[in-house]
């Protein structure tokens, strides 16, 4: 019984650790069909960010939750007018010049801070179930994947900037003649994704630590996962983390790490096989 | 259409003709360190011609050909440590990339899938054999009396023989000129292949595929013959690879190699053989240039040319730089009233 809880919540940290990084590059992908593969360097950006800033002092809290989203969300913002604006509607395009900037932003970091890991301490204690010890941490971990989606789905459906948001995914030109200047919105919606990203690097660095090449191991999977999941960023994020995230934890909990990652990448490749518009391009169609 | 065979034929003869004076010209008046750099280009160009072919004249955007050409090199490096000779080893090689190209093609194709969603079932692949093959580090991953040897490596592979000298091993020159004479066999069948029907029907293809499809052309049969003979080339290159490094390791399957595929292609130019080309060696001596100094990380200077040919140059290095001398061309008096060469292959 003990034991069936602790998978139970390994499995759902698996879940949330994909919801967490992959909630960005949907935003992004989903709304404007840009492919940003630099969002892995995003998510290392935030994890530095709470790394530096811990190390002067600055609470760990407010370092992970309001600092990493904040730097990350203003650099991507900065990115967006710099780069992708001038790549909409060119996915192709978006992708080099993405993995160009994914390139740049690793070489940057490795000349500024070099190639060794960077620690943060875990802010938490264990808790006991059972015979078992499980990271209060883990918990929290989890809790806030599913305040990500939460806080995205009720912003989504129930604000206004939400409501233009999703205007301007499916129609950006009737958006400006109702007087809304899209333009903005993009880059809005591209700051937002990078802030998420960044949320998400600071979450993880107490687990991983950060380095430089942080962001290449993560890229893969969060890609896998938003595609998979198809361009409804709630449904799709969800549907595609829980799948994907459960059968490929269950697989490590059985034969090791190694066989749980090409799990996931053979689940993901039979689920693009029958659905190959993503999940949500078949199933949970309307939704956001 | 006749007038414009022999122009269309100028190009790529000029590149034969220039690429049969480095094959017998190179070896003399280059030194052995410079020779083996160029075979090396040479590998690569074969390995960027099989993704500039397939995205170029089929619209199949593949970010897994280095799964080809990492099983290639596994291939030969496994049947060749076996057998001990090398030339059916490379026979092999392709033969069983074609295979796994056939059934990857297959599960694709037949399964509709299309542009960004078919990229990444090819990448989440290469991601499969790189973490499989990554994990065969004990004794017990064995084939024959070649060990897998995991994430270590194979290291010891036997240096490719001519065909009709099987007994011994190339010198660098050779290896150079046998390489070379590949890689411009290779070039000449692909441009007979981009000219012939099926070409053409593969350019239809790429341009509008519901509209090929409805003019009677299984879409589905093309593509898989498309990808079938990347698949060929890319193991042959792999093979090739394994061979002149005598050494393969499953870093071969990474994200990195398949992204070097990629920006080899994008910087030279997608929808020509020759530009790829071009743009690997430039880039590949550009980061070696590089490496020797310490004073600018390979990955700034990398992403940043990335990120600056796709906003200026969008079209690629070498169809830019040929418009730009087409244009001047044309201007100077050359040829009055030509119109944008649309179907013109570098």
């Amino acid at each position: 019984m003990d034991y069936s809880l602790v998978v139970a919540i390994e499995l759902l940290r698996e879940v949330a650790g994909l919801i967490l990084i992959a909630t960005g590059l949907a935003i992004v992908f989903g709304m404007m069909r840009v492919i940003n593969i630099a969002h892995g360097e995003f998510i290392m950006l935030g994890g530095y960010t709470v790394v530096l800033t811990t190390k002067q002092g600055v609470n760990i809290w407010i370092a992970i939750l309001i600092l990493a989203p904040l730097v990350v969300g203003i650099f991507g913002v900065v990115v967006e007018r710099l780069i992708i604006r001038h790549l909409y509607g060119r996915i192709i395009d978006s992708l080099l010049a993405t993995w160009g900037l994914s390139l740049f932003l690793i070489g940057f970091i490795t000349v500024v801070f070099g190639n060794t890991v960077e620690g943060v301490t875990t802010p938490f204690a264990a808790v006991a179930i059972g015979q078992y010890r499980v990271s209060i941490y883990t918990l929290f971990l989890i809790f806030a994947a599913m305040a990500v989606i939460a806080s995205v789905y009720l912003t989504l459906r129930h604000t206004k900037a939400g409501l233009i948001a999703r205007a301007t995914m499916q129609n950006p030109d009737m958006v400006e003649t109702l007087g809304i200047n899209s333009k903005l919105v993009y880059m809005a919606t591209f700051g937002v994704g990078a802030a998420f990203a960044g949320l998400a690097g600071g979450l993880l660095a107490p687990i991983s630590g950060v380095v430089p090449s942080m962001g290449a191991l993560l890229i893969g999977k969060a890609f896998i996962t938003v595609v998979t999941g198809g361009t409804a960023v709630v449904a799709g994020t969800l549907a595609a983390s829980s799948i994907l995230g459960s059968i490929s934890q269950s697989v490590t909990f059985m034969f090791g790490p190694v066989f749980g990652d090409a799990t996931l990448l053979f689940v993901a490749l039979i689920l693009l096989r029958l659905l190959p518009q993503g999940i949500t391009g078949r199933i949970f169609t309307r939704s956001v | 259409m006749l007038r414009n065979l022999p122009k269309d034929w100028l190009g790529a003869g000029f590149v034969v003709v220039l690429g049969l004076a480095i094959l017998i010209f190179v070896p003399v008046y280059f030194d052995l360190f410079e020779v083996l750099q160029m075979t090396k280009y040479v590998v690569l160009a074969l390995f960027v011609l099989s993704l500039a072919y397939i995205w170029g004249f089929g619209g199949i955007l593949s970010f897994g050909q280095a799964g080809f050409f990492g099983l290639g090199g596994y291939i030969f490096a496994v049947s060749s440590i076996n057998m001990g000779q090398t030339t059916l080893p490379f026979l092999i090689a392709i033969g069983l990339c074609v295979v796994f190209a056939a059934a990857l093609g297959y599960f694709m194709f037949y399964g509709r899938l299309n542009d960004v969603y078919l990229g990444v079932v090819t990448l989440v692949v290469t991601l499969i054999l790189y973490k499989l093959i990554n994990h065969t580090a004990g004794p017990e991953y064995i084939i024959g009396t070649a060990r897998l040897g995991g994430f270590n490596g194979i290291p010891s592979i036997p240096i490719m023989t001519l065909p009709w000298q099987p007994d011994q091993e190339m010198e660098p020159a050779q290896m150079f000129q046998y390489f070379m004479a590949i890689l411009i066999v290779v070039y000449v069948l692909l441009h007979i292949l981009i000219k012939s029907k099926f070409g053409r029907v593969a350019i239809s293809i790429r341009e509008n595929e519901v509209r090929s499809s409805l003019l009677g052309y299984d879409v589905r049969l093309y593509k898989l013959c498309i990808f079938m003979i990347g698949g060929a080339i890319g193991g042959g290159a792999g093979a090739m690879w394994a061979s002149y490094q005598t050494f393969v390791d499953p870093n071969i399957f990474s994200l990195e190699w398949s992204a070097k595929c990629l920006i080899w292609v994008i910087a030279g130019g997608v929808g020509t053989l020759i530009g790829p080309i071009i743009g690997v060696i430039a880039l590949e001596y550009l980061s070696f240039q590089l490496g020797q100094t310490d004073f600018i990380n390979n990955l700034i200077v990398l992403g940043t040319i990335l990120i600056l040919v796709v906003l200026l140059m969008p079209k690629g290095l070498f169809p830019t730089f040929r418009d730009i001398f087409l244009k001047l061309w044309r201007r100077g008096g050359g040829q009055g009233g030509g119109q944008g060469d649309g179907g013109r292959l570098g």
